[in-house]
């Protein structure tokens, strides 16, 4: 289980599909996700497997939401404000692609 | 639309990219030396990772995170101080000739034109292929250091699984916060003392290093967590989520369980500016990454590009602060710019800070199990293309990583290679053959990240203070 060690920030409310989430002014998405104990973020474009956080620092993608309905949000990189809608986010929504 | 926007890009002697030690020192060097300095950062607040969230510091947790974080919080106060315009939450998502930048942030977009531009954007982790490491709750070691510094969050069953200085500096860490992990599973293969000795003789020259990794791991040994050794065939099990991670170590197979299993076999340079750039690369065979190829300088090989810090070769924090100093003075003095610094002296101490280097990457080179995963694993995450299928496509005539891309999507995914490029690379090497160099890396092109349409619609002008 995640535990915070140390409370800095003022308290902040947000939902994470539909459920209220309670972080900390400071916390990004994904930190508060963490801290609340949830590790399923989305599920993979492929095979449909749950993912959640890997990197925390915007490398890997694996933390994409939709975040106050924009889709591709890196959840490790937005930081949580009173009252975000956040939900996962399941298959491959349309996005400004790099061309192959 | 604005896309052909009235209003004109704005223009700057320097424009950094990245905000941790070597990019906030860069910055403060070139605007001491009368240049006009954008320093731009996808993060919320300045200190990259090294250094992430350094400016709100408590006591509590700088005791945790130890001397060498705070030491970061000086360089910070200096760019505070200076005249560099810092500007945070901002991504830069396209570099195109005469020097343009697009940038992205807080959801409009601008564009500013630098006549040299300072690529800081350090390093990532290497990638730690393994059956199960796609599961939710299987994170990088780097990940848990980023939760524990920027929110004070623990993941108090944390098993640490891999190799190298950062690992154990997470672990005791995470002992000195009260959270000790659950388990320290190391790959380093047997032998690589061995193999390290003969570099012992001028590693002594940066002893302060050798002294601090001994301390630290003696400190994570004392604490009574159950370490392995040697750990071989490595695997995480799970459904939905990870569950438990299991290992052969002194000929034993054991399984200890776990949702939350934290990965680290290093750290590589961040390539993804400089490959966007056309800047060329080689292989370093040391420290088993590419990099882009400088003059003593730090200048690439494509006009008014320059790199400081890891991801010009990894050197650790000190190094990279040294270096984006250096790097600033070159550019000042191609601009007849009085330095207001010297040259020699910073020269020097990037020596002998770089003098524990070569133990370290013989010591810590990534063990084989994850240089070449077993067939059935996952390679590339974000399309799920695994190393037998990378094979196979190199059996069908793909001579490199570009070619593989078409064929399997692998690379083509939102991470755009960031995390399997290394790997996908030294897969094609191994099966045909042929040196790292010969097989190459992706192609990167822009946008660098997805970047909403909405965002490109609304083109906001920029402010940077001019001297
Ligand atoms: S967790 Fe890797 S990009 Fe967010």
């Amino acid at each position: 289980m995640a535990k915070r060690i140390e409370n800095t920030g003022e308290p902040v409310q947000f939902t994470f599909d539909g459920q209220t989430v309670t972080a900390q002014s400071g916390d990004t998405v994904a930190a508060a996700l963490t801290a609340a104990g949830i590790d399923i973020l989305r599920s993979s474009v492929v095979s449909g497997a749950p993912r959640g956080v890997f990197c925390m620092m915007g490398t890997c993608f694996e933390c994409l939401v939709e975040v106050d309905g924009v889709p591709n949000r890196q959840a490790c990189q937005v930081p949580v404000t009173e009252g975000l809608t956040v939900c996962s986010q399941q298959g491959a929504p349309e996005v400004l692609e790099a061309s192959a | 639309m604005t896309q052909h926007s009235p209003m004109e890009p704005t223009k700057v002697d320097v424009a950094v990219i990245g905000a941790g030690p070597a990019g906030m020192a860069a910055a403060v060097t070139a605007s001491k030396a009368g240049l006009s300095v954008a320093l731009l950062d996808e993060g919320q607040s300045l200190g990259g990772q090294i250094y992430r969230n350094i400016e709100n510091g408590t006591p509590f947790r700088d005791g945790i995170l130890g001397r060498d974080y705070v030491a970061g919080r000086t360089l910070a106060q200096s760019l505070r101080a200076s005249d560099v315009t810092y500007l945070p939450r901002t991504t830069v998502w396209n570099i195109s000739t005469d020097n343009m930048l697009d940038l992205s942030r807080d959801g409009s977009s601008s564009q500013l034109i630098a006549d040299k531009i300072i690529v800081a954007t350090g390093a990532v982790e290497r990638p730690s292929p393994m059956p199960g490491w796609t599961l939710a709750g299987v994170t990088t070691v780097g990940a848990l250091q980023i939760l524990l510094k920027a929110s004070g969050v623990v993941q108090e069953d944390a098993v640490l699984v891999g190799s190298g200085p950062l690992m154990w500096l997470v672990a005791a860490q995470m002992i000195s916060a009260g959270t000790p992990p659950k388990a320290i599973v190391e790959t380093t293969p047997k032998g690589r003392m061995a193999q390290a000795m003969p570099h012992i003789l001028q590693a002594l020259k940066g002893h302060r290093y050798l002294t601090k990794g001994l301390s630290m791991i003696r400190q994570v040994r004392g604490a009574g967590i159950p370490i392995y050794n040697a750990a071989t065939n490595v695997r995480i099990n799970g459904g939905e989520v990870a569950e438990s991670v299991t290992f052969i170590s002194k000929g034993k197979e054991h399984t200890i369980h776990s949702n939350h299993i934290a990965l680290h076999q290093g750290v590589v340079p961040n390539q993804q500016v400089t490959r966007l750039l056309r800047c060329d690369h080689k292989w370093d065979a040391s420290q088993h990454c590419f990099r882009p190829v400088l003059d003593g300088q730090g200048k690439t090989s494509v006009p008014d590009v320059y790199v400081a810090g890891d991801g010009a070769g990894i050197g650790g924090a000190k190094s990279a602060a040294l270096m984006g100093r250096l790097v600033a003075l070159a550019i000042a003095q191609e601009k007849g710019k009085a330095l207001p610094e010297r040259v020699d002296r910073l020269e020097a101490a990037l020596a002998s800070d770089g003098a524990v280097r070569p133990f370290l990457e013989a010591m810590y080179a990534p063990a084989p199990q994850f240089v070449k995963p077993a067939k059935e694993t996952i390679v590339c995450r974000c399309e799920e293309v695994t190393a037998g299928a990378i094979q196979e496509a190199v059996d069908l005539g793909a001579p490199g990583p570009n070619q593989v891309k078409s064929f399997l999507r692998s690379g083509m995914g939102p991470c755009q290679g960031r995390v399997c490029g290394l790997v996908v690379a030294s897969i094609i090497a191994e099966r045909r053959k042929a040196s790292m160099d010969e097989t190459g890396y992706y192609r990167i092109r822009p946008p660098l990240k997805p970047i909403p349409l909405s965002e490109l619609a609304n083109f906001q002008p920029l402010e940077v203070a001019q001297k």
